[in-house]
């Protein structure tokens, strides 16, 4: 069972944080900000596009490599974190907090249960 | 740390654009220990570097002193850029690490019809110490030999206490570099960084060439690309027209037919970075196609920005197509910063 505020993960190295409401938090890891590097520039959904699960719905730029950023899950685009355009340097400073992405209404919060958790994203970035 | 052609080395110490801005405003260092050092000595060895490199270092005034050139192949293709210097008794070449034994392998088989000794120095290390600051930094390390470096000018350099130093470098900055001996090398970097100096990562070294508009090999040269293609015809000598190099009847033949292909800069206001092989097009000439040979975000401008090889044209904006969009930039100089300046003259 999951708890509310509890972080699950993709393989794919984002992570998403439900609330009470079903609304889904999504940004990229720790780990992710780490081998991208220095991040320039970041492309955001628009707000109301719907997305399914695992659909490319962001773009991260780094000094290295341009990356799609996938929804975890489905649903419906309701805010994203405009900061991010000018100052996309935030993700490797904060990627769990003030460097979050977009938030979605999900379709069906209880698929939030079928992502990795802590210990399985750790583990399948390890191997 | 990455595998860089058998070299274990540091894309970043930590940000890769804090390093590049502490080159452009302060004083960085750089591990470039992975050059190939090659040393020439014999009494051909003018003689064989006149022959091997498209540069003539009949015009270095004294020991010390570097130019930099391509070497070629017989059909005008770059097969490295390089450093050529003079030492007391014979040349110098510091040649790429990624193209080490393509060169050995040529210049091995050059080098046998002359009366020369070829040494590659592997018992050296190399530092480079680059910035504004980086006088100040250096004058602060107690090597009493890169004080005798003051009164010279750039590409100039100067020999003692087995370290060869010299007013060159890789990021458009004033700097130095040091050729040593491995322990001394450690403590020059030890009292480099107390002085102030940054440690200065493989990504930091690559934007700030990029700005400064400096090939590297694989990306804007190869053995197909001549060095008309990749801004390098001021490196060509041909002042002396009895001296031969290998290429050279080629060159000539390419210039007398004219030149198709030009290296440029490109600057784009959209937030999307180019990568090398990037296709480039222009709007008003649709059979014509360019290619990226190196894109990054520049640090300094906060933009992103190219060097871009493009046929010989008057076009003053190209676009590619990336991720499904349009993207353009403006075409200009293959250079972007010179001392912190901004450089970049785009086209009118």
């Amino acid at each position: 069972m999951s708890t509310t505020n509890e972080i699950r993960y993709l393989a794919s190295h984002e992570w998403g944080r439900i609330d009470e409401e079903g609304i889904l938090t999504v940004g990229i890891s720790d780990h992710a900000q780490d081998l991208l590097g220095d991040i320039v520039f970041v492309e955001l959904p628009d707000i109301g596009k719907t997305l399914e699960a695992e659909e490319e719905s962001a773009i991260v730029e780094s000094v290295k490599a341009a990356s799609d950023v996938y929804s975890p899950l489905s649903g419906e685009v309701i805010e994203v974190n405009e900061k991010l355009l000018d100052e996309p340097e935030i993700v490797n400073g904060s990627p769990y907090e003030e460097g979050w992405f977009f938030k979605i209404r999900l379709d069906d919060g209880s698929e939030f249960e079928n992502l990795m958790t802590e210990e399985e994203y750790t583990n399948s970035c390890e191997e | 740390m990455v595998d860089f052609h058998g070299w274990s080395m540091p894309i970043n110490y930590g940000s890769q654009i804090t390093e590049h801005n502490a080159v452009r405003e302060n004083c960085g260092i750089f591990d470039v220990s992975h050059m190939t050092i090659l040393d020439f000595h014999g009494e051909d060895s003018e003689l064989f570097i006149r022959k091997l490199i498209a540069n003539d270092v009949k015009k270095l005034k004294q020991d010390f002193e570097g130019l930099y050139s391509a070497m070629l192949n017989d059909n005008g293709g770059v097969i490295d850029d390089l450093i050529a210097y003079r030492l007391d008794s014979g040349y110098r070449l510091v040649v790429n690490c990624a193209t080490r034994g393509e060169d050995l392998k040529w210049i091995s088989t050059k080098v046998k019809d002359y009366e020369v000794e070829m040494i590659e120095r592997d018992d050296l290390s190399m530092v480079a110490i680059q910035g504004p600051k980086s006088s100040e930094v250096l004058s602060k390390c107690p090597a009493p030999i890169v004080r005798a470096l003051e009164s010279k000018k750039k590409q100039q350099g100067v020999f003692g206490n087995n370290m060869f130093a010299t007013k060159t470098g890789y990021t458009g900055e004033m700097g130095f570099e040091v050729i040593l001996p491995h322990d001394q090398a450690i403590n020059l970097w030890k009292n480099a960084v107390e002085a102030g100096a940054e440690p200065i990562g493989l990504g930091a070294r690559d934007t700030l060439r990029l700005e400064a508009g400096m090939n590297l090999y694989g990306f804007e040269m190869n053995e197909s690309i001549s060095p008309y293609e990749c801004n390098m015809t001021w490196t060509v000598d041909l002042k002396d027209e009895k001296r031969s190099f290998f290429g050279k009847e080629s060159l000539l033949k390419q210039a007398s037919e004219g030149q198709h292909l030009e290296l440029v800069g490109l600057i784009l206001d959209d937030r999307t970075i180019l990568r090398q092989g990037q296709k480039l097009q222009f709007v008003s000439s649709a059979d014509l196609e360019g290619i990226v040979t190196s894109g990054t975000y520049s640090p300094t401008l906060k933009k992103p920005i190219a060097l871009a090889r493009i046929p010989k044209t008057t076009e003053q904006i190209c676009f590619a197509e990336v991720r499904g969009k349009k993207v353009f930039a403006k075409i200009g100089t293959p250079r972007f910063i010179k001392e912190g300046q901004f450089i970049f003259k785009e086209r009118t």
